[in-house]
């Protein structure tokens, strides 16, 4: 274990602890509005203060580590999903018209930053939590999909692939029995990152409306509300700052930690 | 005086031990060898002598270097000395130049950086070294990138960016062990030459000790860190002292004792075999191009026959091993196994691939780190209709492993827990477990030390002598290939240019080719001979 | 190289045309239909018909496409169905703010990221390579519309150096403009700049371990001589990856930072637009914005070829 494995797993588990709390306990109802006990700077009862509307922000922070936690989570997963079987795929059959196909979709896919294909999306069906998490999604499957087949490729000239195809063994196969597992590594760091990416997207969507709607709590629409009142009430707009940071980079040292943690190389070199 | 005089050199790397009181020394003019087997710290040696030890390292002793102590001088003064009066030649040519740099400015970059001479002259004089070393300006312009150049030139093009201002010592790490055998005589010819003509000292690292006992006029044996014996070649060649020494030398010259090949039915038979591959356009609307890796390839392999064959890198080998194990189609001839084609389109024939297996060259890189060794070596009886269960795969397992000299325990390992040595036997042990009819060992000993590469030539010729084995033996060193096989194939540009006997190719070989190759190849010297 | 040129050119221009295709026919499933929308619920059918025949959406759609590529590919973008006035030009307008905003921050985070990248590659392990890396850690987990809040509060309401938003216009001149941009830029640029560093550092100690690096060191170079003369050029391959990717992402992320300045470019556009149905200008803006990014890529590609001698000769 090394300093920025055990500093990032405090930290994003702090983050995911407040999410699941949430769901059986915040100090306040974090919808019920309290017009005289607004815009409180942090106090003992408030312990992050009160919004416009007297809304309890702690409540609202830890109902806001949900929706940031969940969309980045289904996020990720639709990028994995997706991407590690199209990445294995393209490797498999390196330079064949099936990657050649795979890879140029990827590229066009990465034409489109999520922001733009949440606005398309957005001008189709509408803005709400459900449609950022297909365009956070879209974006990482591209993503998961070179990861894969990069770090695949050069395991395809191994020797032991070319045993294993001695045994007889399909492509199908040796990519599930052989590659896999010795990408699965890169895997996991490649997920934490996506993950702290994915919060920020979630954040930026949902603070230019394109996000998750009202009453459902978000730390980027928390900003957005902020806005007008930040001379004013500067901690609206610190502690959602500050919770997104936190959470973005715990997880961030998290994928660090892993990469050396899970590197035998430097893990050898450590010891 | 020496010209370079190390002494008492000891070197650790973050606190573990990496050379223990090394001396040695180097006159002018003369050629010192430095030889050993991987971890004796010969290539450490160099590099602490340029000063250029990894980060971590602290030494004792002295390297001293015409009054010098290099140990104690400071990094702007090794940088002066470094390029001007020490050159450095290193292993590995294809990774030891500046991809994206032109070979000319490569060269003239030593002469620039020391302020030797103008921009224009030192162009000039770049030009002059790399004709010097073998590449004349009119066929290899300064403008060419290393990319352009194959292994044996860009190696040249390494020399003449050490030798370009004429340092006093030059010392070469591996300079030819990435070379093949006809390239490495001329690259050995080459720097014996430069040594003389401008008096250089010359300090060589090499693990071949055939390279050292022809060209060195001094030899170092070092081992674990440790200098074992050093001396002058002929003395200490006819007089070797240390048990080591003479394991070594004799593990060199390994011969085995095969078993009698007894004349038997056909159970390979390659027809005529023709494998082209496609290259890319050179012109914008040109046609793709054709390379004929192999042209009309044509032998059989009989039961319980040791087939070899030799070729350089390039000849087709590694192509004619994948059509031979059926992982690649070709485009004419064909190759039967016991009359039934290898290759059968996408779907492999099972039935065929279970009479084939195969044992590749890299130690490290033919097994899945992350599986254990039983799971690695029963791979093959994926091939199998019925694949044994329970005792008799375990009877197997165990068999097999106590048959390659390791013990039944070892199934439940890491590969990372085995050297090179152990490693090779395992894929020895993942070929045998299905007892299959022909097994192909591609370069199988190529990347292992000597004295282990005896041992698992030993094993292979236990193993053909209790299981009757037939398999063809892929090497590119004819000295294993002598004395492993029966009969011999030698390949070049994806035809075969000779095949007979092995002893009969050996020692009257008919085609040019193979009288280059058999003159190329570094022998280790009659000692008897030497004291007479 | 001009194999290499052409095929990355026919690849440009495959992918512009798939592109535009998948964004004309991902909005024309939209549900709601831009006349009716525009008419108000009580509208009379014939004037709701009259009105869809006026903006030409009685054609079929394929036709109509072709009729929209092809304008597209003269500079007419079609005309706005709220504000009935040509795209073209409501977007030229928009696009003088959000690409010197754009390349503004890209010329930020690339002079700030490659020094400070090489910096801690050549520091490696020591104190300054630990504060630049800190630092970056911190600069990619800030959220950039955040920060872009923070220096409004700072630097615009409590020290008044700055105006708080809106765009001074380019007749107030250059020095104006790029004063109002400042802010904005700034905000944009220094999370990108903290990820370009991280990739500028990695790269080179990449590079540092290859063999000819220790070929450089043996002919006398010292250490800062080859990172200059040896590595930098091969470490540039991975970086050039990064800008182009970022140039995308700054486009992008500029809508975002827009809206926290006022600025009247792409961004509002967009979505004032979604707000208002008016899709042909939403299909125009993110048809420029993927435009952009396959043209950046391919002067990325262009630019791999020059700095790698093995990319020009293999194709």
């Amino acid at each position: 274990m090394n300093r920025n494995l055990i500093i990032g797993l405090i930290l994003s588990t702090l983050a995911i602890l407040a999410a699941l709390l949430s769901f059986i306990w915040t100090p306040f109802d974090h919808v019920a509005m309290n017009i005289p006990a607004k815009l409180q700077t942090p106090n003992l009862t408030h312990w992050f203060g009160t919004d416009h509307f007297g809304r309890d922000i702690f409540s609202m922070i830890m109902v806001g580590a949900r929706t940031s936690i969940a969309v980045a989570f289904v996020a990720v997963g639709i990028g994995m999903g997706l991407g590690i079987p199209l990445g294995l795929w393209a490797a498999a059959r390196k330079g064949s018209y099936v990657d050649e196909l795979i890879m140029r979709a990827n590229d066009l896919i990465f034409a489109f930053p999520s922001l733009v294909i949440a606005i398309l999306i957005t001008a189709i069906f509408g803005a709400g939590a459900v449609n950022a998490i297909i365009a956070i999604g879209i974006f990482n499957i591209p993503v998961f999909a070179r990861v894969v087949r990069g770090a695949a490729m050069p395991i395809w000239e191994r020797e032991f692939i070319l045993a294993a195809r001695v045994a007889g063994k399909n492509a199908a196969r040796i990519s599930v029995e052989h590659i896999l597992p010795n990408v699965l590594n890169l895997l996991i760091v490649q997920a934490t990152i996506q993950f702290s990416l994915g919060i920020l997207a979630e954040a930026a969507l949902s603070y230019v409306g394109l996000g998750a709607q009202p009453p459902t709590p978000s730390w980027g629409r928390m900003l957005a509300d902020a806005q007008t009142l930040v001379s004013i009430a500067p901690h609206l707009a610190l502690i959602p700052g500050f919770a997104i940071i936190i959470t973005v980079m715990g997880l961030n040292l998290m994928g660090d930690g892993l990469r050396d943690y899970l590197n035998p190389r430097t893990r050898v070199a450590r010891t | 005086m020496s010209l370079l005089n190390i002494t008492n050199l000891s070197l650790s790397i973050n606190g573990t031990k990496i050379l223990q009181d090394v001396s040695l020394s180097i006159n002018t003019g003369e050629i010192v060898a430095v030889t050993g087997e991987s971890g004796s710290g010969k290539s450490l040696t160099a590099l602490a002598t340029m000063g250029l030890l990894p980060e971590g390292s602290q030494t004792t002793g002295t390297i001293t270097f015409e009054d010098q102590n290099l140990l104690t001088t400071s990094e702007a003064d090794l940088c002066r000395i470094r390029g001007k009066y020490i050159g450095m030649v290193f292993q590995e040519p294809m990774t030891a130049l500046n991809p994206v740099q032109t070979v000319g400015a490569q060269v003239a970059e030593t002469i620039l950086i020391h302020g030797a001479m103008s921009k224009s002259d030192a162009i000039a004089h770049a030009t002059d070294v790399l004709t010097r070393v073998g590449l004349p300006q009119d066929r290899y312009p300064l403008s060419r990138y290393p990319h352009e150049l194959s292994g044996g030139q860009r190696q040249r093009v390494v020399i003449a960016m050490a030798i370009a201002l004429r340092p006093k010592l030059l010392i070469a790490d591996e300079p030819t062990t990435a070379l093949d055998v006809t390239t490495q005589a001329q690259i050995l010819d080459l720097l014996k030459d430069l040594a003389h003509d401008y008096d250089m000292g010359l300090l060589m690292i090499t693990h071949d000790l055939a390279v050292v006992a022809n060209m060195a006029d001094k030899i170092v044996v070092m081992r674990l860190g440790e200098v074992v014996e050093q001396g002058e070649t002929k003395s200490l060649l006819t007089n070797m002292q240390h048990d080591y020494t003479k394991m070594l030398f004799a593990a060199s010259g390994h011969q085995v004792n095969l078993p009698d090949f007894r004349a038997s039915d056909v159970l390979l038979n390659v027809k005529n075999v023709v494998r082209d591959y496609t290259t890319p356009r050179k012109t914008v609307f040109g046609s793709k191009g054709v390379f004929r890796a192999l042209n009309g390839i044509s032998f059989d392999i009989k039961r319980g026959e040791r087939l070899g064959l030799v070729g350089e890198s390039g000849c087709g080998k590694s192509t004619l091993t994948r059509a031979i194990m059926g992982l690649e189609g070709v485009q004419g001839g064909e190759i039967t196994l016991d009359g039934a084609p290898v290759f059968t389109g996408r779907k492999p024939n099972l039935a065929v691939r279970r009479k084939m297996q195969v044992v590749f060259q890299d130690p490290f890189g033919s097994f899945n780190p992350r599986q254990k060794v039983v799971r690695l070596i029963t791979e093959p009886f994926h091939l199998l209709e019925t694949p044994p269960t329970h005792e008799e795969r375990q009877r197997l397992i165990n068999q097999t492993l106590t048959a390659v000299g390791l013990d039944p325990s070892d199934a439940d390992k890491y590969i990372h827990q085995f050297s090179g040595g152990q490693r090779q036997r395992i894929a020895i042990a993942r070929a045998l477990i299905i007892q299959p009819d022909l097994i192909v060992f591609d370069e199988a000993v190529s990347a292992l030390d000597v004295s282990v590469r005896a041992q698992i030539l030993d094993l292979l010729a236990d193993l053909s002598a209790k299981y009757n084995l037939t398999y063809l033996f892929i090497s590119h060193d004819l000295n294993v290939v002598r004395t492993i096989t029966d009969r011999v194939l030698v390949m070049q540009h994806g035809e075969i240019v000779e095949q007979g006997e092995t002893e009969q190719v050996f020692t009257a070989p008919n085609h040019p080719y193979t009288q280059e190759l058999i003159a190329a190849a570094p022998v280790l010297p009659d000692l008897q001979q030497m004291k007479g | 190289m001009i194999r290499y040129t052409l095929k990355r050119f026919l690849s440009l221009c495959i992918s512009l045309a798939v592109a535009s295709l998948l964004i004309f026919f991902v909005i024309e499933i939209a549900p709601g239909d831009p006349a009716s929308f525009m008419l108000g619920i009580n509208a009379q059918p014939d004037t709701v018909a009259a009105l869809r025949a006026e903006l030409g959406l009685d054609v079929p759609k394929f036709e109509r496409y072709l009729a929209w590529a092809q304008g597209m590919l003269t500079g007419d973008f079609g005309m706005s169905y709220t504000y009935r006035t040509p795209v073209s030009q409501m977007v030229a307008d928009r696009l003088w703010v959000s690409l010197p905003l754009a390349l503004f921050a890209l010329a930020l985070s690339t002079l700030i990221a490659l020094p400070a990248g090489i910096y801690a590659a050549a520091r490696r392990g020591k104190t300054g390579d630990v504060a630049v890396m800190s630092a970056t850690q911190l600069g990619v987990a800030i959220p950039n519309f955040w920060f872009a809040m923070m220096l409004v509060l700072i630097f615009a309401i409590k020290l008044r150096w700055f105006a708080g938003g809106g765009f001074a216009g380019w007749n107030k001149g250059l020095g104006a403009v790029i004063w109002s941009l400042t802010l904005p830029a700034i905000s944009l640029a220094l999370p990108q700049a903290a990820i370009l560093a991280r990739v500028m550092r990695s790269a080179l100690l990449d590079v540092m371990n290859e063999d000819f690096m220790r070929t450089a060191r043996a002919k006398g170079l010292t250490t800062t001589q080859t990172l200059w003369k040896h590595g930098l050029r091969n470490a540039l391959i991975p970086v050039l990856t990064i800008i182009g990717l970022q140039f995308s992402f700054l486009l992008a992320g500029g809508i975002i930072i827009e809206q926290v300045f006022y600025l009247p470019g792409l961004g509002r556009l967009v979505f004032q637009a979604i707000s208002a149905r008016d899709l042909i200008v939403v299909e125009s803006v993110v048809m420029l914005l993927v435009f952009a990014v396959i043209v950046v890529n391919f002067a990325v590609d262009l630019a791999y070829a020059a700095v790698d001698p093995r990319l020009r000769a293999r194709t």
